[in-house]
């Protein structure tokens, strides 16, 4: 560590929010949600896990939350991802790998257009919510 | 490399008491077995408020908030929860209200606080400056640097309405200035974090879980009022706090936050550390400030005050952990922003440390203006045991009681004097049926005799009398004279006394005097203590025809008191009786008696 100038404390905060954003939860409107159950893993969820989460830094985006969770049923569709983000429908892809990874952030995300050979159905309605 | 979950663990000293760093080292560990080690971040933090279910253990970005946890679970989290996604539904905490796995987003405990002061509490690494940067730490000081004047930065404190949160409730803008306006130098700033009233915490839990934002916000009052040193006197009793401020001193030196020439500005501002032997007067700040200079912590009269003649005779801007806490934060969003919270005359939050007979107890912050109720039913949870609420402790060994009729009252300092207490530094003692007042009385008074440095004779003889009558009426032996003679010496010590301890001791007792008299009289009157505390109006005796001769008393007797054939009513000895009701709890047959 070394003495700072007014310009490197700032250019330090942008750095280091960014870092700190990616574990805040509240204010992020956009949901990735891989499938990490068994199965996922088997056919590479956890590399198509970092693949997002690596995307993600690379396009500089802070309001999205990348969720894991258990079997999403598809177990012939392996490695699947649900998204859900405001002016889009929500989607469950399927057979994500690494690649497809970037192409869902780049394009769904970003680009707002719909991957159309990977998209299995749509999230069943949650019967949690009300 | 990302990482793909964040796990949180509270590293206040009421979660490390019960192994909190423990269960950080098994997460680690854990961690590496599993060979995600690479995938998690885990990060101690500062306290999450929620002591009474501690330690806690915040999952991200799942939001899993497991409570209790034990350092032997950190295996359980990792297998399950971090490797297989599957949250652990055990240490998840439930709702008393949902009676459903919760998030801290639905925790009636969270829902009605309002985090300025704690605002990094729970959230940051309180050891990693660089996580208090990226939550804008440090930029209300460029801004105060580079920016703004030092009037600037007085009228925007003046416009926030901020007042000292160390209890008497000066504005803190009025201090400020009466500091800048002298001309003298040097001029110091201090840290008043001599915590001493008993069951209070917040101050230590602000110092634990965000020590940069005292350091910044000492930094900004040296720059608006032209000082180039601060003190932070803190008793050793608090050895965490201490290390995480030695911690924080040392890396904003490094950065150049503190130190000569801070961010190429051409100011200069450095901070020490004093630690105080624990002695409570020393948080009056005269005394405070003798103990500094390595004198007697024995409080001096006012005027002069210390913002024109402090440390070494020298104009010193003193303030609370608390107060600092608000500083930088007023900078950033504006004096008008802080001004829209809380009442006309109290403006801001106040964070009060929640104890005793509550079912959730822990460090809450909430806008003043507050009622008591929301902050015992809805934030703490109500009474444990469903026990029925008697009254509220506020203000510490300063403060007085609030009964049941005044809790709708907005809490604001003017409102808790108006009740006889007072908004103090923030300690909050809910009692029950069970509590008797003579004794809370006796309590907080033997507190502050004890504390009482001698100096002047209303405080040190005043409090020793007063003392005396309370231990005769706790004895049955007073009379009605006796409590007169109890008020007239209250009123003297309020009026005479040099310093805020003296001025301040009686009010327990007064406050106690006036709501619950009944009690009082009780004691005096009747000899009897209706929630059977006062051990000399006591008498536990068994009822013959009810005892059945098991033995269960006198096995559990401490002092072997009581005898008995097997089978038969036994006898309890009056004259080596303790009192200690162990009998009385643990007979099956309702068979002893307390009267």
């Amino acid at each position: 560590m070394a003495k700072m100038t007014l310009e490197e404390l700032k250019k330090l905060r942008e750095t280091k929010k960014r870092e700190l954003e990616k574990r805040e939860v509240t204010g992020k409107d956009i949901e990735i949600t891989v499938g990490m159950a068994t199965c996922g893993i088997a056919a590479g969820a956890k590399q198509t896990l970092s693949a997002f989460l690596n995307e993600l830094e690379a396009q500089n985006l802070s309001n999205v939350v990348v969720r894991q969770t258990g079997c999403m049923g598809y177990c012939y569709a392996e490695p699947t991802v649900e998204i859900r983000m405001p002016g889009m429908p929500d989607i469950i892809y399927g057979k994500v790998d690494p690649e497809t990874a970037v192409k869902i952030v780049r394009k769904h995300i970003l680009g707002k257009v719909l991957i159309n050979d990977h998209i299995l159905d749509k999230p069943a309605a949650d019967i949690m919510k009300k | 490399m990302a990482f793909k979950n964040y796990v949180l663990v509270c590293g206040g000293t009421a979660c490390q008491s019960s192994k909190s760093e423990e269960i950080y080292k098994n997460f680690i560990s854990e961690l590496e077995a599993a060979g995600i080690k690479e995938d998690v971040q885990v990060v101690i933090t500062g306290c999450f408020g929620f002591c009474e279910k501690g330690p806690i253990v915040k999952v991200l970005p799942d939001e899993s908030f497991y409570v209790e946890v034990k350092p032997t679970d950190a295996k359980e989290i990792v297998a399950e929860h971090l490797v297989k996604g599957r949250p652990v539904k055990r240490l998840l905490y439930q709702g008393e209200e949902t009676k459903k796995h919760a998030k801290v987003e639905d925790i009636a405990f969270y829902q009605k606080q309002f985090r300025i002061v704690l605002r990094n509490c729970g959230v940051i690494n309180p050891e990693d400056i660089y996580e208090y940067i990226a939550r804008d730490g440090y930029a209300a000081l460029e801004k105060v640097l580079f920016e703004m004047t030092p009037d600037q930065v007085i009228q925007e404190l003046k416009v926030s309405g901020l007042r000292g949160r160390g209890g008497a409730g000066f504005p803190t803008w009025l201090k400020w200035n009466f500091t800048k306006q002298v001309n003298d130098s040097p001029k110091y700033i201090v840290c008043n974090a001599d915590e001493g009233d008993p069951g209070a915490y917040m101050d230590r839990s602000t110092l634990e879980g965000d020590p940069h934002s005292i350091l910044e916000a000492m930094t900004i009052a040296g720059k608006t009022v032209g000082a180039n040193k601060g003190y932070i006197y803190i008793r050793a009793e608090y050895p965490l706090a201490i290390h995480r401020l030695e911690i924080a001193i040392k890396q904003a030196r490094e950065l150049g936050l503190l130190g000569k020439d801070i961010l190429v500005s051409g100011f200069d501002f450095d901070i020490e550390i004093r630690l105080g032997a624990g002695a409570f007067v020393c948080g009056e700040e005269t005394a405070l400030l003798a103990s500094i200079e390595g004198e007697r912590g024995m409080p001096r009269p006012r005027p002069p005050f210390p913002a024109v003649k402090g440390l070494w005779q020298k104009p010193t801007v003193i303030n609370n952990v608390e107060t600092w806490a608000n500083i930088p934060v007023i900078i950033l969003r504006g004096g008008a922003w802080f001004a829209n919270i809380g009442t006309e005359k109290s403006k801001g939050t106040k964070v009060f440390a929640l104890t005793g007979k509550i079912r959730n107890s822990g460090l809450v912050e909430v806008p003043m203006g507050t009622t008591l109720r929301e902050i015992i039913y809805d934030i703490g949870g109500g009474i444990i045991n469903g026990k029925k609420f008697k009254a509220i402790q506020t203000g510490g060994p300063s403060g007085g009681v609030i009964t049941a009729e005044y809790l709708d009252t907005p809490i604001d300092y003017e409102n808790l004097q108006k009740l006889g207490s007072i908004m103090g530094s923030g300690g909050m003692i809910v009692m029950d049926e069970d509590d008797c007042m003579v004794d809370i009385a006796k309590f907080y008074l033997g507190f502050t005799v004890d504390e009482s440095c001698g100096k002047c004779a209303p405080c040190r003889v005043g409090g020793r009398q007063l003392l005396n009558y309370l231990d005769k009426i706790s004895k049955g032996k007073a009379t009605r004279d006796d409590l007169v003679k109890m008020k007239q010496i209250g009123a003297a010590m309020k009026r005479a006394s040099l310093c805020g301890l003296g001025q301040t001791a009686p009010n327990p007792v007064l406050s106690t005097l006036t709501y619950f008299e009944k009690e009082y009289l009780a004691h005096v009157d009747d000899k009897t203590c209706p929630a059977g505390k006062c051990k000399g109006l006591i008498i536990y005796s068994i009822l013959p025809e009810k005892c059945i001769g098991c033995g269960l008393c006198a096995r559990r007797c401490p002092v072997n008191c009581i005898t008995g054939e097997k089978r038969q009513p036994h006898v309890i000895d009056q004259s080596t009786c303790i009192k200690c009701g162990e009998c009385y709890s643990v007979c099956k047959f309702g068979a002893v008696m307390r009267k």
